[in-house]
């Protein structure tokens, strides 16, 4: 185990600077100037474009740039600082990823138990009226793109019956963050709901599960530990892979309901061009999701034990 | 996620207050409904085993041999199951007119049933020691501890090596006769008074089902039990079982003491099965085929379903079916146990 | 359908044929395939009834819009601005579904609007499925250090959050037209496809017949696409068909932050985003583009779904 963990970790380090790099030149080499940018529509004087772009390191080769970016913050935990005021990025990412994690954690919760819950009901009464209405609400969630359902959500709860406030206050209230979660949730809970669906359904059938009828185990027991375990190994992979995928998500849903998160700054800093910051974040999307994968994997070989790592 | 329930233990008085067989199967049909009509899988059977008895079910694949057991089991899916006609008693109970709970508490209790596949009919992810323990701690209320124990016991009894030390591996980590031991061991938990074994060696190696079907017979003399032996192969037949009811097409075309059967088949189908074994003293001859296809069940063939594929054929053999009627010797004497459906059961027996 | 798989061996058990007793032939009517057997399945499918259907529609109305609107979605009439409430009793007037804030018929601007996303959609798709079924093909056949190489670099791609990295490449980008979508959604689309068809073709590449096609010497190029490729298309396809209406999906997103299709260009995420700043007052605006888009991807996931269960009757 040690081992194989030791091996992952390897295997990661290339696909981390691989993916960083290429969050790097897309921000960097693709055209579009950040420090004209901050002049608007004045002419700038040339020796202030260049004496800024030297403070920031924007006149050095791209590859060196990445170099002296990487080191000062695996190092020294030094993300750089924004172009347009000079303040640091780790401020601007400790201001605003607070509250994407709790928007993150409330929507994670919410797909974890509704979509679970829908999909064994689903899976238990596969064929029948339950299980149809589900696929079909599930497959309407998938279809309506977030910013819509976020609209749905939005004029009806705030605007005809008046339940919530169109945006989110500052405060980071949980009460506050639910409805933005289940906009934030709804697409992987459909997901959830329909794969636990489709593993149980599956499992029904399987041999194990007549020997445990013929065990003469009663139905809570045949379903509860024999069903249960092996229908979750695949809904937890999918559970895992999907905590990296909210955060990135969380771009659409908080611009829906105002919510000062990350999706907020991603969005400025892509519009202005402030590299530093857009991959300071990124690079933290990145280690969450690598190392979510990581704890998948290591968790499917406790939950399954024919698997084994050499 | 472990939920244990605590059934009551009281203790069901074995052989009690009924006489005659322990299980009697009579007319039983069973269908399938499905897309492309009904399949009719079990078309009036009847059979009954008695405590210390051997019966051996012989038939091709689709002759409804193993769905018998599963209706005696109550594991069919219903639906697309259905059981039309018919009564299946147990201890002189119409296992078919009781509730589902009271059926449950005869499954795995008084009747265990072993399968063919033992790796794919265990759960892979529970270690065989708390598969063979959950025997104990749902139907007797044992702590997971003590049943713990039981299992160790059980693993030693059906001769798997280093018990204690295997009781929590898990299935895959078993070889294939292992494995097929821990089916037994898991049958053989509540000592049942019947035992169904649905091919229980044919997914193994002809050394090691000799093994295996050897444990059973010795397990099954020790604890006076019932057996139904399930297969189609005739050479696991001969040495273990009291006698034999070949099945085809969903109905009993023979049945008979097991050596009469093979020194003088009464039924064409049953000749075709025993010349169709490979034997040494006629090497070099073209071994014997029954030709033709099994009946598809969805369309069974009028009169005798073996008809098409019959070489004794004749006219009424196409319209009318046979009865399963009394087998007796030419001088009209009795053979006790023999019956054969077929038209021409006397010139097959004594022909 | 409860159990249909257990029930379906217990009828193959009561049906089907091999026993040890005899030469097993197959029956005539057994000769099935399966393409053959999904599309007889296909067609009795209500969901890929109706979603043929709905896709038929929004293909002819891409091709030809002036079938189903005469008005300009370009030219507006101030008269109605804003006042243009959607009279849906009216259906065949072009103001049934209202005016927007410039006095433009929403109805033909929805007509007008498809286009973008169908093109969207099928051209990323098409990309998508080009590349990633190569590399994946590439990947799953040789394995070992090109399945290495590809793997990484398909890591590293998808590492990147899709829509994050959409919004990157697009903002570099003043004049965003349609080809420009198609590019940056392709550009970090192809990981999905490539997965996929490695997966299968890996998968396929231990079946009996390929190890049977290599012993009888038939070639590389051969076993690659007369015996792997017809049997690992199956999964692309369902991938794809799925994948499409996550691409319009994508494209309307886009279009709503701002940086996806830009004004001349008439697309429904345009509109929608457009349509925002008036969700109070004039909720038709944003609403019927909406419905159009949802009932649009929809579609696609539906027939993709539906595909997929004609071609594996285990997930039934």
């Amino acid at each position: 185990m040690g081992r194989y963990v030791a091996r992952r970790l390897l295997q990661m380090i290339p696909v981390f600077l691989g993916t960083t790099l290429l969050i790097f030149l897309m921000v960097y080499t693709l055209p579009g100037d950040p420090v004209a940018g901050l002049f608007g529509d004045k002419t700038p004087d040339p020796a202030t474009l260049a004496k800024i772009r030297h403070d920031h390191g924007l006149d050095k080769p791209v590859l060196v740039q990445y170099w002296d970016y990487m080191t000062r913050m695996l190092l020294h935990f030094d993300f750089g600082n924004q172009i347009r005021n000079g303040r640091p990025v780790t401020d601007v990412l400790a201001a605003a990823f607070p509250v994407t994690l709790q928007l993150t954690v409330l929507a994670f919760a919410i797909e974890l138990v509704f979509g679970l819950g829908l999909g064994i009901v689903a899976g238990l009464r596969a064929g029948r009226l339950a299980d149809n209405a589900i696929l079909i609400f599930t497959l309407l969630i998938i279809s309506v793109p977030v910013f819509v359902l976020g609209f749905i959500v939005k004029s009806v709860f705030a605007f005809q019956l008046g339940w919530i406030e169109p945006n989110v206050s500052n405060d980071q209230e949980w009460g506050e963050l639910i409805a933005p979660a289940i906009v934030l949730g709804g697409l992987s809970l459909a997901y959830v709901a329909r794969l636990s669906r489709t593993t149980m359904a599956e499992n029904l059938r399987a041999d194990y599960m007549r020997t445990a009828v013929a065990k003469g185990l009663p139905k809570r027991r045949i379903i509860g530990v024999h069903l249960m375990r092996n229908s979750l190994i695949p809904v937890v992979t999918f559970l895992g892979t999907d905590i990296g995928a909210l955060m990135g998500g969380a771009v659409v849903t908080e611009s829906v309901f105002n919510v000062k998160g990350i999706g907020g700054t991603i969005y400025e800093s892509i519009v202005r061009r402030e590299g530093a910051t857009l991959v300071g974040l990124v690079t933290i999307l990145v280690l969450v999701y690598l190392l979510t994968s990581l704890l998948i994997d290591l968790l499917y070989a406790v939950l399954d034990p024919r698997i084994r790592y050499a | 996620m472990t939920t244990i329930d605590k059934t009551a233990t009281v203790p069901v008085s074995r052989g009690g207050d009924h006489e005659g067989p322990l299980l009697e199967v009579r007319d039983l049909h069973v269908e399938f409904h499905t897309r492309d009509g009904v399949a009719k899988a079990v078309n009036g059977v009847n059979y009954s085993v008695s405590a210390g008895e051997t019966l051996a079910v012989l038939g091709e694949s689709g002759s409804g041999k193993s769905v018998t057991a599963q209706a005696i089991m109550g594991i069919l899916d219903m639906p697309p199951g259905r059981i039309p006609r018919g009564e299946i008693f147990f201890r002189g109970q119409d296992m078919l007119k009781m509730s589902n709970e009271e059926r449950r508490k005869i499954r795995g209790r008084r009747i265990a049933m072993i399968f063919q596949d033992a790796l794919s009919s265990l759960n892979p992810v529970l270690t065989v020691g708390y598969q063979l323990g959950e025997m104990f701690r749902v139907h007797q209320g044992l702590s997971k501890k003590a049943a713990r124990a039981k299992a160790v016991e059980l693993m030693d009894k059906v001769k798997i090596p280093a018990a204690s030390a295997r009781v929590d591996d898990y299935p895959h980590q078993f070889s294939g006769g292992m494995r097929q031991r821990i089916m037994i061991a898991m049958a053989l938990a509540l000592e049942p008074d019947l035992i169904i074994a649905d091919e229980p060696t044919t997914a193994l190696d002809v050394t090691v089902q000799a093994q295996v079907m050897d444990l059973l017979a010795e397990l099954q003399r020790e604890y006076n039990m019932g057996l139904i032996l399930i297969t189609h192969d005739l050479g696991v037949v001969a040495d273990v079982a009291d006698k034999i009811a070949v099945m085809y097409a969903g109905r009993i075309v023979e049945q008979a003491p097991v050596h009469e059967l093979y020194k003088r088949p009464a039924h064409p189908y049953t000749r075709g099965l025993l010349d169709s074994i490979p034997r040494l003293d006629q090497k070099g001859q073209e071994l014997y085929a029954i030709k033709g296809l099994p009946p598809n069940l969805l369309n069974v063939p009028t009169g005798c379903a073996f008809n098409p594929r019959c070489p004794k054929a004749e006219d009424i053999c196409r319209t009318e079916i046979p009865a399963l009627v009394p087998v007796t010797e030419r001088d009209g004497g009795e053979l006790p146990g023999r019956r054969s459906a077929c038209h021409f059961w006397k010139e097959t027996i004594h022909g | 359908m409860p159990d249909a798989t257990k029930t379906a061996a217990a009828i193959e058990d009561a049906i089907a044929p091999p026993s040890a007793a005899e030469p097993v032939k197959p029956a005539k009517d057994e000769a099935r395939s399966l393409w053959g057997d999904a599309w007889r399945d296909l067609r009795r499918n209500p969901y890929f009834l109706v979603s043929s259907v709905m896709i038929f529609f929004l293909l002819l109305i891409s091709l030809f819009p002036g079938l189903f609107t005469s008005a300009s979605p370009t030219v507006g009439d101030l008269q109605h601005h804003f006042l243009g409430k959607p009279e849906l009793g009216n259906v065949g007037s072009e103001g049934w579904l209202g005016y927007d804030g410039q006095g433009r018929s929403v109805y033909s601007r929805l007509i007008h609007g498809t286009r973008a996303s169908i093109i969207v959609g099928v051209c990323v798709t098409l990309i998508v499925t080009v590349i990633g079924g190569l590399l994946g093909m590439i990947a799953g056949y040789f394995g070992g250090l090109t399945d290495a190489i590809v793997s990484r670099i398909t890591d590293i791609f998808f590492g990147v959050p899709f829509l994050l990295g959409g919004m990157v490449v697009l903002n570099a980008f003043t004049d965003r037209s349609v080809w420009v979508v198609v590019f940056a959604l392709a550009f970090l689309g192809w990981t999905q496809l490539t997965r996929v068809m490695r997966g299968a073709v890996i998968t396929i590449k231990q079946a009996d017949y390929v190890h049977a096609a290599k012993a009888l010497g038939a070639g590389t190029t051969r076993i690659l696409f007369r015996h792997i490729l017809p049997n690992a298309m199956a999964p692309v396809i369902v991938v794809a068909t799925i994948a499409l209406g996550g691409y319009i999906s994508a494209e309307a997103t886009l279009s709503y932050l701002g940086l996806g299709l830009s004004a001349p260009t008439i697309s429904w995420g345009v509109d929608i985003s457009g349509g925002v700043t008036q969700i109070r007052t004039a909720q038709h605006i944003l609403l019927y583009p909406s419905i159009m888009l949802s009932l649009t991807v929809l579609a696609f996931i539906m027939l993709g779904e539906a595909v997929r269960n004609a071609l594996d009757p285990k997930l039934r």
